[in-house]
């Protein structure tokens, strides 16, 4: 097998049996409506407001779900059992990485896609700007390569609902203060707003790289 | 008896730990260099409250910024320590290099938690409030974070080989991290004084000497501290290792 059907037969494991029990895509996408409700009535948004806070409760609803749906990556495997089988397997590690990496992409993914219409009625924002969808796109990769490594980490504990969101938040900073910026500058046109795609773009790129090489030190048994 | 000898198995189970000599040389090092941070400190706090001038400006307070700055360089250094130790140890796969990293993570999250309140009690009397969303003072609080997600992730996950992997990794993640949360937090707001050491005339001399005896001295607490905590780790190893040889 080659390194790509490798990640893909691993990947399609993943939404079989994800597409069976629906439970993450369920629990993540009402998580992210539930959140962006939630801050409605937190920020009391007004026609005013509305451009300064719009974006912060789209990213943080984004990060919420996602850490949701990241520690189950791991964790689901190594409950079933199934993740001594996955590293029994005759398949390089890296591939694991990147197939957990794409699933996780994958499932927060569709939850944007629902998220964001919702969110455009719910605040009443036109959002779809040509450049959104890289923002989200680099936004979600920044935020899902850092945490399918320490979801990893976290599933080997005892503590892993606690541990992915205190070992996670602090490193993806700077995707969080990228997106929002970039996501607010599509709102509300700014002048001299520094590279922020580009700094995401360096986060993801340095990041995954990264990633794929310690992934192996994590998962060692 | 039997215990004892047990005991013997397990310090030489462990390659290179636990010889005598080791065991006499290293208290003298560490005797020397708590002799010499004591002395140390006696002079640094001379020279910072007695023979350094007052700042024109920011008045006494400015003081504190002799105890800052080498708080906040270790705090660096602590996590530089950190990465290199668990590089050390992905290579070698040694738990010294694993002791050195643990010790190195937990000196650090003190020095970076003191960097922080010496920094918020200049800034309410500079600034006039505790705390600003600065490049620094954010990376320095990140910094913070990512110290305590390090030492709870060890903590949940024992002492075993696949937390000292772990937390090699974060390390790894972190150090690369850290400049790259700077240059975004700079970028979206900054505030804190750059640096004016290194500017000639931009400070007089009395207090550049002031500084660099402090950061001499702290640097040397430092490596006093280390050495006593890289015992301690060591220590708790072989202590959990006897007990789970006797259960």
């Amino acid at each position: 097998m080659t390194f790509l059907a490798q990640v893909l037969a691993i990947l399609w494991k993943d939404i079989r049996c994800e597409l069976r029990s629906k439970q993450t895509w369920m629990g993540m996408g009402l998580f992210a409506l539930l959140v962006l409700v939630i801050f409605n009535f937190a920020f009391d948004l007004r026609v005013d407001n509305k451009a300064a806070i719009a974006p912060g409760v789209l990213w943080v609803a984004f990060v919420f779900a996602s850490l949701l749906g990241l520690g189950r990556t791991i964790a689901a495997e190594r409950e079933k059992g199934s993740m001594d089988r996955l590293l029994l397997c005759p398949v390089d590690r890296k591939a694991i990485y990147l197939a957990k990496l794409l699933g996780n992409l994958l499932f927060i993914g569709v939850v944007e896609i629902v998220a964001l219409p919702v969110f455009a009625a719910l605040f009443d924002v036109s959002l779809f700007a040509g450049t959104l969808l890289p923002i989200v796109l680099l936004g979600t990769l920044g935020i899902a390569t850092v945490g399918t490594l320490f979801s990893a980490m976290a599933a080997a504990t005892r503590a892993r609902e606690l541990l992915l969101p205190v070992l996670v938040f602090p490193l993806i900073v700077p995707v969080v203060i990228s997106a929002v910026r970039a996501t607010g500058s599509l709102m509300v046109p700014a002048l001299n707003e520094p590279p922020w795609i580009g700094l995401m773009a360096a986060f993801d790129i340095i990041f995954l790289s990264i990633s794929m090489l310690t992934f192996e030190f994590v998962i060692e048994e | 008896m039997a215990l004892a000898k047990r005991e013997a198995t397990i310090e030489q189970r462990d390659a290179g730990i636990g010889t005598k000599q080791r065991e006499t040389r290293l208290p003298i090092a560490s005797l020397i260099l708590g002799m010499l941070s004591l002395i140390g400190m006696m002079v640094s706090i001379w020279m910072i409250f007695l023979y350094a001038p007052t700042d024109a400006v920011q008045g006494q307070p400015q003081r504190i910024f002799y105890f800052h700055v080498p708080l906040a360089w270790l705090a660096m250094l602590g996590f530089g320590i950190v990465t290199v130790a668990g590089i050390g140890y992905l290579l070698k796969r040694d738990e010294r290099w694993d002791w050195a990293a643990r010790a190195s993570a937990e000196l650090g999250a003190v020095f970076a938690t003191l960097t922080l309140i010496t920094g918020s009690i200049w800034g309410k009397t500079t600034w006039g409030t505790w705390w600003t969303w600065d490049a620094r003072l954010t990376t320095t609080l990140i910094l913070w974070f990512i110290y305590i997600g390090y030492l709870m992730l060890r903590s949940y996950m024992g002492r075993t080989h696949a937390s000292a992997r772990a937390g090699a990794v974060l390390a790894i993640i972190g150090i690369v991290d850290v400049p790259i949360i700077y240059e975004s937090v700079n970028w979206w707001r900054t505030l804190h004084p750059s640096a004016e050491v290194g500017v000639a005339g931009a400070l007089p001399p009395s207090v550049v000497l002031t500084l660099m005896v402090s950061l001499t001295t702290f640097t040397l607490l430092f490596s006093f501290l280390m050495i006593q905590l890289y015992q301690l780790q060591r220590a708790q190893t072989l202590a959990q290792r006897l007990r789970a040889s006797i259960e």
